[in-house]
This record gives C-alpha cells, sequence and structure tokens, in this order.
C-alpha cells in the first residue's frame, strides 16, 4: 500500500526541553497506526507538529513527507489549507471542540464553506446525509441545535462525521474515546473501524487504552518521555515486547482483564 | 454499618414550564441499600443516572427530599449525632484531583489537614512529618514529595496524595466518586492495587462510583446498577453475568476483550 504519511527524525523543543526525541514512523493507505502511551509522553505532541498546531515557541526539526511535501516547512496558509481537507482531525474532548455560540449546522457548513464551492442548499443536503450516515436520528432538529443540547457522544459522532466528510487521505483520532462513557465508547470504536473498511483512510490513533487499540491498530508504536520505546503490530506488543514501561502498560491490562473474566465467565472458565 | 433508607432527591428542572413557580425533576427514586462493613461497593451508571447525587447524599452533602441514611443506626439528616458520626467515619476522593487540592498547599499540608482530623477524633498528638511520610508511603510515593506543590506533580500522584488523605483520617468508609477515571489506563491500575491492600491491612469499607465495569470486576464485592435514578439490580460481582439489567447487559457486551 502506498504512504501516505512518512515521519523521519521528528523533534520538538520547548526552550532547552525536548518534548518529542526522534519520532519516526510511516501510515499507509487503508492502515491505521495506534499510538500509545502515557499522558505527557508526547503522543499529541508529534501530531500536533506535523500539523503545524504548535506556537512560534516550539521548535520543530526533522522531516513529515504528506503528498510528496515536507509538511514541517509548508507555510501556515497552505497548511491551513491542508488540515481539513486532506488531513482531518477527531479530538478528545467534543464538548470543547465546537464553538458553543454557534448551530451545529452552521458548524458543519464551515467546513464545506473553506473547502468546496457547494450552494447554500447542497450543504444543508450533504450536512443532513452525513448525520444519517452517523446514525444521528432528526439530523433536521440536529442542525439547529447548540453543542449544550446533545450529549459528547453525539457530538463526537458529528465530528467524525464533520471529520469523513471531506474524504480526507489521513485521519487522525487524538483520544476520541476517552473522554466518553463505556457504551458510547464502544459505538464510537465500531464507527471508526467502519470508516477504515469502507474509506480505505489512513488512520492515526492516539490513545491509553489497550482495548480500543487492540481494535483498531494495524501497527502500534508506544511512546514514553518522547521518545518511541516499542513498535510493532499488536501481537508483538502483548506478547514479544522487550521494553520495560510497554510490558507495565501490557502486564497492568492483563492483569484487570483476568480477574474480569474469572467474575464474568465464572461457570465457562 | 451504612443503611441508606427510601431516598428521593429531586433538583429545580432546568426547563421553566411555569410561568410562576418551579417546577422539579426527580433524579433519585426511593433508593434503599445496606453497605456491610469491610464490603467494596459498586455504583454503576451511565452518565446522568444519578450515581453521582447518591454519592452527594451518602456523604452528607446533599439533603433528599424523603429518606434518611443510617450510620451504625444513627439518623445523619435527623440528628446532629448521625452527622458527626458520618463525619467522623467517612471520607471522600472525587474525580477532580486538580480542584479538591488547594494548590497553595504543600503535600505535607494536605496530608496534614487529614491527620488533624485524627487528632481531634483521638484526642492524642500525632508527629505529622512522621505520619506524612508514612502515609505517602502506603500510597507508594516516596518521602521525597512532601515539599512539593499540586502542580509538580502528576494527575496519578496527585490522585494518590488525595487518596493519602482520606486515608489519614483514619475513616472506615471511603467513596470514591468516578476518582480514577481521568487517569491513565495503567494508573488505574496500579491505584486499584493499591486500595485492595489497603482495605486488607485497614479493613477499610469503599463506595466506588463509576462507569467502568473492569474496576468493578477487579475491586468491587458488590455492585449496584442505577439507571435514570432507579436501582435496576443490586447483586454480588460474581453473579454479574447472569443481570437482568439491560444497560448491564449492554455494558457487558461493549467491553473490548483481548
Amino acid at each position: 500500500m502506498s504512504v501516505v504519511l512518512d515521519l523521519k527524525n521528528v523533534s520538538v523543543k520547548l526552550d532547552d526541553k525536548v518534548i518529542v526525541e526522534n519520532s519516526s514512523f510511516t501510515v499507509r493507505k487503508g492502515e491505521c497506526l495506534g499510538i500509545l502511551g502515557e499522558s505527557g509522553s508526547g503522543k499529541s505532541m508529534t501530531v500536533k507538529a506535523v500539523l503545524g498546531l504548535l506556537d512560534k515557541n516550539f521548535e520543530t526539526s526533522g522531516v513529515a513527507i504528506f503528498n510528496g511535501e515536507n509538511l514541517l516547512n509548508k507555510s501556515k496558509e497552505s497548511l491551513r489549507n491542508i488540515r481539513g481537507k486532506d488531513i482531518t482531525m477527531v479530538l478528545q474532548n467534543p464538548m470543547t471542540c465546537f464553538d458553543p455560540l454557534y448551530r451545529i449546522g452552521n458548524q458543519m457548513a464551515e467546513t464545506f464553506k473553506t473547502h468546496t464551492n457547494w450552494s447554500n442548499e447542497e450543504i444543508y443536503k450533504n450536512s443532513l446525509d452525513i448525520l444519517n450516515r452517523m446514525k444521528i436520528r432528526d439530523g433536521e432538529e440536529v442542525l439547529k441545535k447548540y453543542p449544550h443540547q446533545i450529549s459528547g457522544g453525539m457530538l463526537q459522532r458529528i465530528m467524525i462525521g464533520i471529520a469523513m466528510a471531506m474524504k480526507p487521505k489521513l485521519l487522525i483520532a487524538d483520544e476520541p474515546t476517552t473522554a466518553i462513557d463505556a457504551i458510547t465508547q464502544y459505538e464510537i470504536m465500531q464507527e471508526f473501524q467502519k470508516i477504515k473498511e469502507e474509506h480505505e483512510t489512513a488512520m492515526i490513533f492516539i490513545t491509553h487504552d489497550l482495548g480500543a487499540v487492540s481494535l483498531i491498530a494495524d501497527d502500534i508504536v508506544v511512546m514514553n518521555n518522547g521518545k518511541i520505546v516499542e513498535r510493532g503490530d499488536f501481537n508483538h506488543i502483548i506478547h514479544n515486547s522487550k521494553d520495560s514501561y510497554t510490558r507495565l502498560l501490557v502486564e497492568k491490562r492483563i492483569s484487570v482483564m483476568k480477574k474480569y473474566r474469572e467474575v464474568v465467565y465464572r461457570e465457562e472458565v | 454499618m451504612l443503611k441508606i433508607d427510601g431516598v428521593n432527591v429531586s433538583f429545580k428542572s432546568e426547563r421553566q414550564e411555569k410561568l410562576f413557580g418551579t417546577s422539579r425533576k426527580q433524579v433519585l427514586f426511593d433508593i434503599s441499600l445496606d453497605i456491610p462493613k469491610g464490603k467494596c461497593l459498586g455504583i454503576l451508571g451511565e452518565s446522568g443516572s444519578g450515581k453521582s447525587t447518591l454519592g452527594r447524599v451518602i456523604c452528607g452533602l446533599l439533603k433528599p427530599d424523603s429518606g434518611d441514611i443510617y450510620i451504625n443506626g444513627n439518623s445523619v439528616y435527623g440528628s446532629k449525632i448521625g452527622k458527626k458520626e458520618l463525619r467522623n467515619k467517612l471520607s471522600v476522593v472525587f474525580q477532580d484531583y486538580t480542584t479538591s487540592a488547594n494548590p497553595r498547599f504543600k503535600v505535607k499540608d494536605i496530608i496534614s489537614e487529614g491527620i488533624a482530623v485524627k487528632e481531634r477524633k483521638t484526642g492524642q498528638k500525632i508527629d505529622r512529618l512522621a505520619e506524612v511520610t508514612k502515609m505517602l508511603e502506603i500510597v507508594g510515593l516516596s518521602g521525597d514529595y512532601i515539599n512539593r506543590y499540586p502542580h509538580e506533580l502528576s494527575g496519578g500522584q496527585l490522585q494518590r496524595v488525595c487518596i493519602a488523605r482520606a486515608v489519614a483520617c483514619n475513616s472506615d468508609i471511603i467513596l470514591f466518586d468516578e476518582a480514577i477515571s481521568s487517569l491513565d489506563a495503567h494508573t488505574q491500575v496500579q491505584i486499584m492495587e493499591l486500595l485492595i491492600k489497603l482495605k486488607e491491612n485497614l479493613n477499610l469499607t469503599y463506595i466506588f462510583i463509576t462507569h467502568d465495569l473492569t474496576s468493578i470486576t477487579y475491586l468491587c464485592d458488590d455492585v449496584l446498577f442505577l439507571y435514570r435514578g432507579r436501582v435496576t439490580e443490586h447483586i454480588p460481582v460474581s453473579e454479574i453475568s447472569k443481570t437482568k439489567d439491560l444497560y448491564a447487559k449492554k455494558l457487558l457486551s461493549s467491553i473490548i476483550e483481548f
């Protein structure tokens, strides 16, 4: 499969402090890369640096090749055109990602107005279509609502809908399920799996949850203190990883699941 | 040890339907349960099901419309003795650790507050510094942390300090209101391991409010399902697979296993 994003030795520095150190990975078409790590390990920072979302105080170096161009030395203006069309992002907390003063419909229209030359009716029709695809009932009602009037899970689904609307080459999901309760979390994970199967979009999935990563990622990199400490597929991470930090992550999760199985499937074990 | 008897709670409705007067929305319906000593009760429900409201009623922060809490037979909202008893016996760890520790206090001051409660209860003077170090040790932090401020600690460390403060009060019951949900997956497990150890050593009673089923199965003896303010099921964790509750079934099927 063709390479969509290729990172080579990307580092991020703030003053003299190294936040991300020599991060390299590739994302291919139709594949999902999981970035695993605890808070403060630099997983979001890597992605933000690539998208040019960091301010001037941060110093980035290295190469990030997307579509044959290095994203790290592109101008702000051209990066903005890439973001939202070729690369889209789904963020952790849906409640803070929408402007509370605008209706959902207007916020969805904003994206379309920037990247397409659709008429207002087309925009309206496409917005409804997205809501339908994301299994949100009463689409017309929802478009008129303000973000605080609908639930977090629904907002998150709308955000995924917007992110997928422009048929991006790369979708970046930054802890999309962390702020959401367990059942909605599961539904959203199914949404992501569907996207991966149907659209062959390349994906970067950032999380600290091994369970979520096990469902979707083809390849996993584990980050600790700004460095990639382990990489490989899920089986490798679970069974053969040598890095002590990765082992800690895996063991803790396994011990919880073991207890869970003991309790739930008591008769069957 | 702790008895909850027919608790009803309602709040002023958000949507004002009448021009004058207010309508009220009931969030808890006739909740009764017993919490025996040395057990861990998990309270599980989706957001908005009333689990945190129940938690607030249990720790004496919210007077129910009707019904009462009894601790060792004393009514909490009906008598001063009961309220005092509850305050002596119960401590709380809240979800948001950043706002439950005073940012101007050092770690030793934060934990000393808990120790002060213990001093008042027992009437003895306690060597604060030694006790703080001991408490930090219990929650798995080294003594180097005593002179740090909350912002110098990570989320998991600060939550541990909050747990240390709760333990330092020498309470019998500790209530955790989504105390570990916002932490990293492996930090959650580390803290749960710590809680299990503490419970065995000090014979504590836990009330554990969460929406995560795996932490219930890891930690709790009994589980209570709340749905829209009603208890739909109250069963031992070992029988969780036989649950008839729809929400619980849905939760069970949404656990990602590998």
